[in-house]
């Protein structure tokens, strides 16, 4: 039950987050701050502070960095998010081998918890996702505008590169709250798949924000079902779900050219 | 605001980028009712300087004066990825707060408000383009900006919509800069002509311009024969269609 108003949480913040990473194609983008997540569960153990908080500290360092090193280097994109997630990756590892005092439950991290959802974590997510959507309504149309033409937002005055920066922070903050949930290995895969979904039966981007909450919720409470009686890991299964949804729509896309 | 002080004023402004000029020495001042129309081959920095008034790009050197606030874009290219639903509708709010009436009012002005409920994706180069533009005047701008805004469309449609941008001028009473590589159809009602590459080459009335000794270099003679050619009237107009109006 904790589980579930968790994951309806998380579910919730990530439709419209996942909505502009789609729009942007931050795809890998969004695999990279997941994986430096894991640096930053790590991190939180060694200093002893909130989890959640370490990631989002940490994720937010890794995407400020790969901002700045983009002005720097001549790498191209891709080369220098591999770098950095890889990177941050093996880091955190290392650190957990170290760590032997520690008793870590890798796997969990990897592939999200059910069981070790506390209701400090529900607060977290419920609290903490409430302020990222309110960020997000607050810069949605500087932000949306700076999706469809930077140029343009910026010509008529939208302030896009603010947007840019506080839309990294946000996804730095989603993942924060969903490390727990999902796992590092996945948290990407809900951030993309119920948006991809949606898509397929959305004619604006408001009816697809709406479809990909609808889509994420039905996900959550779909893997966590499966999570409970065939005692899977609840990131996989979530992410399972997520992706028959994306089938099934399709067909329903089909269908609808079909009719049409 | 008074008339005479300019809308935008440019002042030896150049852009460096990897140790190369693209643009230097730019002077240039848009005053409301004007249409300033910046000619020049690919790559002669037409773009650049358009974004150096825009403040999209920064000068390295010289200064921008801009004295309004109230400016539109319609810049030369935008691809909209598939990810994106988005309508023209959605479209024509994605900087402003309109309500639908003066959506399509600002659609009809440019002839596309059957466009409405449209994907933007699946309109033609022409469409797009009047739909760029429609978007850009419901701003009721001060300056505007166009980027090559008859790339795409037919030869029709191209008298139709600089008829169009001439239109705009009068009505709004704003200043306007016309982006256009088409040497052979700057129009008869732009006040001001900057010819460029990477520099200003010459500048004047459509006319001076056209007799300019560089401006004939640049473009060779029938082009300097050609220019403010486009005088002639029709009798007949057409309708979407193609076919003949009555």
């Amino acid at each position: 039950m904790r589980a579930l108003i968790a994951g309806i949480g998380m579910a919730i913040v990530a439709g419209p987050l996942g909505c502009f990473v789609i729009w942007r194609r931050l795809a890998y983008f969004g695999d990279t701050l997941a994986h430096s997540g894991l640096l930053g569960v790590t991190l939180g153990f060694v200093l002893n502070i909130d989890l959640s908080f370490s990631v989002f500290v940490i994720s937010g360092i890794i995407a400020l960095l790969l901002l700045v090193l983009q002005k720097k280097t001549k790498l191209a994109g891709d080369s220098l998010l591999g770098l950095l997630a890889h990177s941050s990756l093996a880091i955190g590892l290392v650190i957990i081998a170290i760590l032997t005092t520690i008793r870590f439950d890798l796997m969990g991290l990897l592939l999200g918890d059910i069981l070790s959802v506390s209701m400090n974590d529900i607060l977290i997510i419920w609290i903490g996702g409430g302020i990222l959507l309110l960020v997000l309504f607050f810069i949605w149309k500087s932000l949306f505008a700076a999706t469809i033409s930077y140029d343009l937002a910026k010509a008529e005055k939208m302030s896009p590169e603010i947007s840019n920066y506080i839309f990294t922070i946000l996804l730095a903050g989603i993942i924060a709250i969903s490390i727990k949930m999902i796992g590092v290995l996945l948290i990407t895969g809900l951030l993309l798949i119920p948006p991809a979904m949606s898509r397929n039966f959305s004619n604006s981007p408001t009816k697809m924000v709406i479809f990909s909450i609808i889509g994420g919720t039905f996900s959550v409470i779909l893997g966590l079902y499966c999570s409970l009686y065939l005692n899977t890991p609840s990131g996989p299964s979530i992410i399972v779900a997520a992706m028959m949804l994306f089938i099934l729509s399709l067909f329903f896309k089909k269908g609808l050219n079909i009719v049409n | 605001m008074k008339k005479n002080i300019p809308l935008v004023k440019l002042n030896n402004s150049g852009v460096l980028r990897e140790k190369k000029w693209l643009v230097k020495g730019i002077s240039l001042e848009i005053y409301r009712e004007q249409i300033v129309t910046l000619i020049g081959p690919n790559g002669s920095g037409k773009t650049t300087t358009a974004k150096i008034i825009l403040k999209i790009i920064e000068p390295n050197e010289g200064k921008v004066e801009l004295n309004t606030k109230k400016i539109a874009y319609v810049p030369q290219k935008i691809n909209i990825d598939w990810a994106i639903p988005l309508r023209v509708i959605d479209f024509m709010n994605i900087t402003s707060k309109l309500n639908v009436s003066s959506i399509m009012d600002n659609l009809k002005l440019t002839g596309v408000d059957h466009l409405l409920y449209k994907d933007l994706i699946n309109l033609s180069g022409g469409e797009f383009q009047r739909v760029m533009i429609a978007r850009a005047i419901a701003k009721r701008p001060e300056l505007l900006i166009l980027d090559e805004p008859v790339q795409g469309v037919d030869f029709n449609g191209e008298i139709k919509l600089y008829n169009l941008i001439k239109n705009i001028s009068n009505n709004l009473k704003c200043g306007i800069l016309l982006i256009s590589h088409d040497i052979h159809f700057v129009m008869s009602s732009t006040d001001h002509v900057l010819c460029l590459n990477g520099h200003v080459c010459c500048s004047g009335t459509p006319q001076d311009v056209a007799k300019n000794p560089s401006y004939i270099e640049l473009f060779g003679e029938q082009a300097a024969s050609s220019i403010a050619l486009y005088k002639h009237n029709h009798d007949h107009t057409h309708n979407q269609d193609g076919s003949i109006k009555t």
